[in-house]
């Protein structure tokens, strides 16, 4: 039941776009065509799972019994970043047509703060190794179902009936703020059954 | 880039900066502009907090601009980034733990601010360390007004008045309270209105440069009339 709600949590209740801000340069980067939504959403789910999943025993097993939590910034984006660097060279080895797909993305995602973002708050939020790597996929998911809807609504407000001076970002920020609006209304769920 | 900045003064580099208003004009540094900025102050510290560590990484990787090897050079940059924001991080936690306490994971997540790694990319590996440090001053600036800005229209909108270090600004305040504006909807309204606001502006400014110019080549025209 745990899992179910850090899953039902991440994904819908405390959205990465919507209610944390975490990874907005990719939404709105990536957000204009569809297929790069897949594209990006993948790479995001397969890095957060396992940078979740590399991150928590680095702190519980390595930093803090050695007192060295105050290396925790520095230690997490190494990792991360050579995490994705070796996930790049075992896709590109196994799957030339995975690879092709997600190439480009997984660069980016070294300086994405979704990724440090979900580890860091796996260590406050004091969650198991296991609720780690579950928040961890949950919040991925959540990052990818907020741009592919979002790219959905971005087609629509493009073009010449918009004003001049909304055109391009502005209308695209009114927009995600009208999402955000609508995914206020998973606030209350599951409240009084799981929490 | 490089070279047209060399004669350039400090002053020059730094109101550069300034102009270039990170969230509006670069899209750069989102996350924190639309997280922390549900109240003026915050954005002030959050502002303080990119300065130092902007500065100090473009000073230290401007000097070292000769020494790191082209290929390992965006590693480097993000132990150096990573450690300034680990002192930055250690220093608020013990003088200001309220505003430590709400800044929160947004401190540490400095590290992967693209301004940071995008001005030591663009300007501290090509320039001295004197423009350098010009050039963090002056986008941290920017970057610290513009969360101000918004920051100040989200609390003002919500709350009804702007806090400032504990005073109140406006005496008694506004009668209005419109919540939703402390909410993450809120932020994406502001942003994305002001941000129409600065393009408003600048069409008409361009607008008006571009009547004067054309004012000016057809001198005859208008004593014709």
């Amino acid at each position: 039941m745990e899992f179910l709600a850090i899953l039902v949590g991440g994904i819908l209740i405390n959205n990465y776009i919507f209610s944390r801000f975490l990874g907005l340069c990719p939404f709105f980067g990536v957000s204009s065509k569809l297929e790069t939504v897949y594209g990006m959403g993948a790479a995001v789910v397969f890095v957060m799972t396992l940078a979740s999943a590399i991150t928590w025993p680095l702190q519980h097993l390595l930093l803090e019994p050695l007192g060295l939590g105050y290396l925790q910034t520095v230690a997490f984006i190494l990792v991360i970043a050579a995490l994705v660097q070796s996930v790049e060279m075992v896709i590109q080895r196994v799957s030339p047509t995975l690879y092709a797909a997600l190439g480009i993305y997984l660069p980016l995602l070294t300086t994405n703060c979704a990724v440090l973002g979900a580890a860091l708050l796996n260590i406050t939020s004091g969650y198991s190794f296991i609720a780690s790597v579950v928040n961890g996929f949950a919040c991925g998911i959540g990052w990818t179902l907020a741009t592919l809807l979002f790219a959905g609504v971005r087609e629509r407000v493009e073009g010449p009936h918009i004003p001049e001076s909304l055109r391009g970002m502005p209308i695209a920020f009114v927009a995600a703020g009208l999402m955000a609006l609508a995914f206020m209304g998973f606030q209350g769920l599951f409240r009084g059954i799981l929490f | 880039m490089s070279k047209s900045t060399s004669n350039v003064s400090f002053m020059g580099v730094l109101t550069e900066g300034i102009r270039q208003a990170p969230p509006f004009r670069l899209l750069l540094g989102l996350c924190p502009s639309l997280a922390v900025t549900t109240a003026m102050e915050n954005g002030f510290w959050m502002g303080l907090a990119v300065i130092f560590v902007l500065a100090c990484s473009e000073l230290l990787i401007s000097l070292l601009r000769k020494l790191i090897p082209d290929r390992v050079r965006i590693p480097v940059y993000i132990v150096i980034v990573a450690t300034f924001v680990t002192v930055v991080d250690m220093v608020m936690k013990a003088y200001v733990p309220e505003m430590h306490a709400i800044l929160g994971i947004f401190i540490p997540l400095i590290v992967v601010n693209c301004i940071i790694l995008g001005r030591a990319e663009a300007f501290a590996s090509k320039n001295g360390p004197l423009h350098s440090v010009a050039d963090a001053i002056g986008v941290g600036i920017g970057f610290m007004v513009s969360l101000m800005a918004i920051g100040g229209v989200r609390e003002l909108l919500g709350t009804g008045n702007l806090k400032l270090f504990g005073h109140a600004l406006l005496g008694g305040g506004l009668p209005l309270e419109v919540v939703v504006m402390l909410l993450p909807a809120g932020a994406f309204f502001v942003i994305g209105f002001m941000m129409a606001g600065l393009t408003l502006l600048q069409n008409r400014q361009k607008k008006q440069a571009q009547r004067s110019v054309e004012h000016c080549t057809v001198p005859g025209e208008g004593a014709a009339d």
